[in-house]
């Protein structure tokens, strides 16, 4: 869809074509965007088509999550705590779409620093789901899914810790990528849990995730922990279709405590594979029960040391008489942050805490290895994993959001791939009711190649990419 | 069974909130004693896994020895530095006193 | 000192690199405007993630080498949490479990003039916090300035055990590990904040005290005192010294206490998963075979080839510029004379005159030296040359023998001087041969004339009279 549409912009249609996203955004109901970046998003695309440049997505505007630096565009993890911040760097991926030619055209809202299922963290206040607004998008970037599910923009990015690319993508019927770990440079990502996430797209169709991906991936210099090979084409070889492909159904993944309706559409999704030439087996990936648990110690932990710069002092919020810096510093940190962020900053920091960090941290880690293991052992047998990405659709607002814990439970077929650090991908599968289900496709360490051929054989064979939700 | 301490005192959440430079009003206290509580027992799952002889996973994916040149490049502007300072003062970052 | 236990930690600015440990910013931030050398990495802006500086890395090898150190073969980085204004991160890069290097010593001279082996714990690398400017002192000031240029500079933090006994040792101690460091050229200890010093004392059986942040080797010496004063007091009216940590005023040359919780540092440490570990084990072969002479060694060469007495010995290498200048001028000229005239007389005027050694030019030692070789000067005109070239009165050497009038008068032409006045002053010899003492000087004073002053008047007298005695 993208590869068409950046076709037609070269006709000298990118300032129209805009400025007709940001009219529908004005009229939305949605609240997905934060900050738009009209000014300089018109300009951009003026300027393009006076003299359309060569880059792969040259005229293309994209939505990009909150936690993601822009220069000159305020960044503030939709949190009261950061509000007014403007980076003067712009994130490694940033970059790279400006070196293609993409414009940026604005910011996407999210769970305050990433915290969260729902994006109802968020101090703009929740994101609506374009299937039905009452219901929540996903989190934490439920903006960023909600956008382009609701044809605000045509594509976004957004970063994906436990899920958060993952779950939103699902609940708002759209296809959402999370890399294997080291893929996509997070230079520029402000930081939640830095051992597990990644920055991944969002987009209508297969095809437009595999050219995004080629777009942002590859060696950062900048990112100690980004992976030393060169970026790679995922659009060559993408029809090759799966004749031949071994799926593994983890059988965790699967009975008590996943919707009927999510289970038969995703059953229905393995045999579509089937009858298009891959093969399926069970598989058991047993410690998947411990990484709820693993997961939120190792995500709280990290949490509290990678906002503890949040103080006031170089950015941010800072009001009132200044008293000495502690109570100035604790009184900034208690008003600026919403209340999951504090919960799971001190959680965190009890986790780290003298007399506690064998415990959990460390004991944590060890059950991160022994989950990390299962995936291993699998892809010996088999080339890639099917489940669902949530157990259930898309909840009502205001439903879980006073039930952190119940929260937390439907992370649990998303969590085991960060802990893991391999890729894995969320695409549309069906409906419950008016609601979309998505189906998991994970593959191993820098498996995207797999991850994506899968993907879009099984999206050229159905039609829900092709679902639209009523404008709202 | 286990030899630690486990339950969360309103002490322990005073102690935390201190680390963790978080101010907690009384209110607050209760709330997070019993939440606190909850979650760190669901966590304590993780006690029913044996890993005994296991390495604790802290970076998914093996690299070592990566390095930058000592090589000075340019950095920002004064005025880049302060600009999203809340309170600053002839060039420097205004901070509260230190007692 | 008896019952004295100290052990120090030194913070050690590589500031000899170009870059900062985790950035590209510029190390050259000394006396430029504060904020100036700032970037989102080493300011911690959100999204920003550190980088190791390579060269760091195999300087802190170096160091963990030339202290005896075992250098650890896979070593990483860890987060120490903590809030201060200062540290933009909320937490420091630094190491903890499996650092760089440990299980070192260096040897000092004790107070009993006897040799002390002072043993390394271990050394580290981490990045220096920004620095704070308070309006007024720590305790009173109103409010705080923050300058981040600081921020993000290599550190090298260097631990001992609680090895040494007396203020005068720590500072025996700081000026070897200065020395050294400057040997192996990865620090320029002349830059403000290039060696910051933490101190732990106790007297026996009792908690120790911690006074933080303490530069310069004279307030180490000064704190370290005060606080053995204020432990004794405290002990003889039975009252037990609180462990806490305490901070050196330089003004009132007192340490005061800085109210912190008991118990309060709980740093939280676990391993910087932002960085990749450290396999360096290969890296130490070369790094050690490329090690150059240090101080010791150089001490004992130095009484080995050029026969100097090990006082001189030690004043000449204590110092790595003093020894390089040495050496230039022991080339060209007698190295015994040259050692006395360096080590006991131009260090002293230097001294006087808060100068260093790189002010002198060694081709002008040598030249002086040459010439009292020769007796070409005299032991007083060295001196006002000496101090003729460092008040920058200009020109070499032989110009300011000249413009002074400072040469030694030839022995020949002095003693043809003494012939011509003995044979010209017959009247004054003859009086003098009659008991006038005055005489003689009348004829000393002729020599002077012929020699213009040039020679030695006491030479003079002495050869007059032998001269006249001889007849």
């Amino acid at each position: 869809m993208l590869r068409d549409l950046i076709e037609r912009l070269r006709d000298g249609a990118a300032e129209e074509y805009l400025s007709r996203l940001y009219e529908r955004i004005e009229k939305s109901r949605l609240n997905g965007f934060t900050t738009l970046a009209k000014e300089s998003a018109l300009e951009e695309a003026r300027r393009f088509d006076k003299s359309p440049g060569q880059g792969l997505l040259s005229g293309l505007p994209i939505a990009i999550k909150e936690c993601i630096s822009t220069r000159g565009i305020e960044t503030n993890c939709s949190s009261n705590i950061l509000r007014g911040y403007i980076p003067p760097y712009d994130a490694h991926v940033i970059e790279r779409l400006k070196a293609e030619g993409a414009i940026i055209m604005g910011k996407t809202n999210m769970d305050e620093f990433a915290m969260g299922t729902s994006t109802e963290t968020s101090c703009f206040g929740p994101t609506r789901n374009p299937w039905d607004i009452d219901t929540v998008p996903g989190g934490s970037s439920g903006g960023s899914a909600a956008v382009v599910a609701g044809g605000e923009a045509p594509c976004s990015l957004g970063s994906d810790t436990g899920g958060s690319v993952r779950c939103p993508a699902s609940f708002c019927g759209i296809v959402g990528l999370k890399p294997t770990y080291g893929l996509v440079s997070r230079y520029g990502l402000v930081a939640y849990a830095n051992s597990l996430e990644q920055i991944g797209p969002l987009t209508h169709t297969v095809e437009d995730t595999a050219l995004l991906l080629q777009v942002i991936s590859g060696h950062d210099a900048r990112d100690s922990t980004s992976a030393p090979r060169p970026g790679q084409s995922y659009l060559e070889g993408l029809d090759e279709g799966v004749a031949g492909m071994k799926i593994g159904i983890p059988r965790e993944y699967f009975g008590e405590g996943v919707a009927p309706a999510v289970e038969k559409a995703v059953w229905e999704g393995i045999h579509t594979l089937e009858s298009l030439g891959a093969s399926w087996q069970e598989v058991s990936l047993p410690h998947t029960r411990y990484a709820l648990a693993a997961y939120y110690v190792v995500a709280m932990s990290e949490a509290s040391s990678n906002l503890a710069r949040f103080d006031g002092l170089r950015y941010g919020l800072r009001e009132g008489e200044d008293k000495d810096w502690h109570t100035t510093f604790s009184a900034i940190r208690a008003k600026g942050f919403g209340p999951e962020v504090k919960r799971r900053i001190m959680l965190g920091t009890y986790a780290l805490s003298a007399g506690y960090y064998g415990r959990y941290y460390l004991k944590a880690l060890k059950v991160r290895t022994l989950i990390k293991e299962d995936f291993l052992r699998a892809f010996k047998e088999v080339d890639i994993l099917v489940s669902p990405t949530m157990p259930i659709p898309a909840f009502k607002i205001g439903e879980r959001i006073n039930d952190p814990l119940s929260l937390y439970m439907a992370d649990v077929f998303t969590v085991p791939i960060n802990l893991a650090g391999v890729p894995a991908i969320s695409l549309p599968c069906g409906f419950d009711g008016r609601l979309p289900v998505g189906l998991q496709i994970i593959g191993p360490h820098f498996g995207e190649g797999a991850v994506l051929k899968a993907a879009q054989a099984f999206e050229s064979a159905t039609p829900f990419h092709e679902a639209k939700p009523e404008v709202v | 069974m286990n030899e630690w301490d486990d339950m969360i005192t309103r002490e322990d959440v005073e102690h935390i909130g201190w680390l963790a430079s978080i101010e907690i009003d009384d209110e607050e206290k209760d709330e997070l004693v019993e939440h606190f509580n909850s979650i760190l027992d669901y966590f304590h799952q993780l006690d029913e896994v044996d890993t005994e002889g296991v390495e604790p996973t802290y970076r998914v994916v093996d690299l070592a020895n990566v390095f930058r040149d000592d090589a000075a490049s340019s950095s920002l502007s004064i005025e880049q530095a302060l600009k999203n300072a809340p309170r600053r003062e002839n060039g420097y970052f205004k901070s509260p006193r230190i007692v | 000192m008896e019952d004295v236990i100290i052990g120090l930690e030194i913070h050690v600015q590589l500031n000899r690199l170009a870059s900062k440990m985790f950035c590209n910013c510029s190390t050259a931030y000394h006396n430029s405007p504060p904020n100036s050398h700032t970037c989102p990495v080493c300011l911690g802006l959100p999204g920003s993630l550190p980088v190791i500086n390579r060269k760091a890395v195999e300087y802190g090898i170096k160091v963990g080498l030339a202290l005896s150190c075992k250098i650890e073969e896979e070593t990483l980085f860890y987060r120490k949490n903590y809030y201060y204004p200062d540290l933009p991160k909320g937490f420091q890069i630094s190491q903890y479990d499996f650092p760089l290097a440990t299980n070192g010593h260096i040897m000092i001279l004790g107070d009993d003039g006897a040799e002390r082996n002072i043993r390394i714990n271990r050394a580290h690398m981490e990045e220096d916090p920004g620095r704070l400017v308070h309006a007024g002192t720590i305790d009173k000031a109103k409010y705080t300035m923050v300058d981040y240029n600081r921020c993000g500079m290599p550190l090298l933090e260097v631990v001992t055990e609680p090895d040494l006994t007396s203020p005068k040792e720590a500072r025996a101690f700081l000026d070897k590990l200065k020395s050294i460091l400057e040997y192996l050229e990865v620090f320029d200890g002349s830059l403000e904040g290039a060696m910051r010093v933490d101190a732990n004392i106790s007297l026996k059986g009792g908690d120790r005290s911690e006074v933080k942040n303490i530069s310069g080797f004279k307030g180490v010496e000064k704190a370290l005192s005060y606080e053995i004063t204020r432990q004794k007091n405290l002990q003889r009216r039975n009252i037990k010294v609180v462990q806490e940590t305490r901070h050196f005023d330089e003004i009132r040359n007192i340490t005061v206490s800085i109210r912190s919780k008991v118990g309060a540092h709980d740093y939280r440490y676990f391993p910087e998963c932002d960085l990749a570990v450290l396999r360096i084990a290969s890296w130490v072969p070369e790094i050690k075979a490329a090690l150059p002479e240090l101080p010791d060694a150089k001490r004992e060469r130095f009484v080995r080839q050029y026969g100097l007495t090990d006082d001189h010995a030690k004043s000449l290498t204590s110092e790595i510029k003093v020894a390089n200048f040495y050496e230039a001028v022991a080339a060209q000229a007698a190295p015994r004379l040259a050692a006395v005239w360096i080590a006991d007389v131009l260090k002293g005027e230097l001294n006087y005159r808060d100068q260093t050694i790189e002010i002198f030019k060694e081709e002008h030692m040598a030249e002086i030296v040459g010439m009292l070789e020769k007796s070409q000067i005299t032991e007083d005109g060295a001196v006002q040359i000496i101090r003729a070239l460092l008040d920058k009165k200009g020109g070499s050497p032989g110009e300011i023998v000249k413009s002074l009038g400072l040469g030694k008068a030839e022995d020949d032409a002095v003693q043809k001087a003494v012939r011509e006045a003995v044979a010209e002053c017959a009247a004054a010899v003859a009086d003098y041969r009659a008991g006038s003492e005055r005489a003689l000087n009348f004829i000393v004073g002729q020599v002077m004339k012929k020699t213009r002053g040039k020679a030695d008047a006491g030479e003079v007298h002495r050869l007059v009279k032998a001269e006249v005695e001889k007849s």
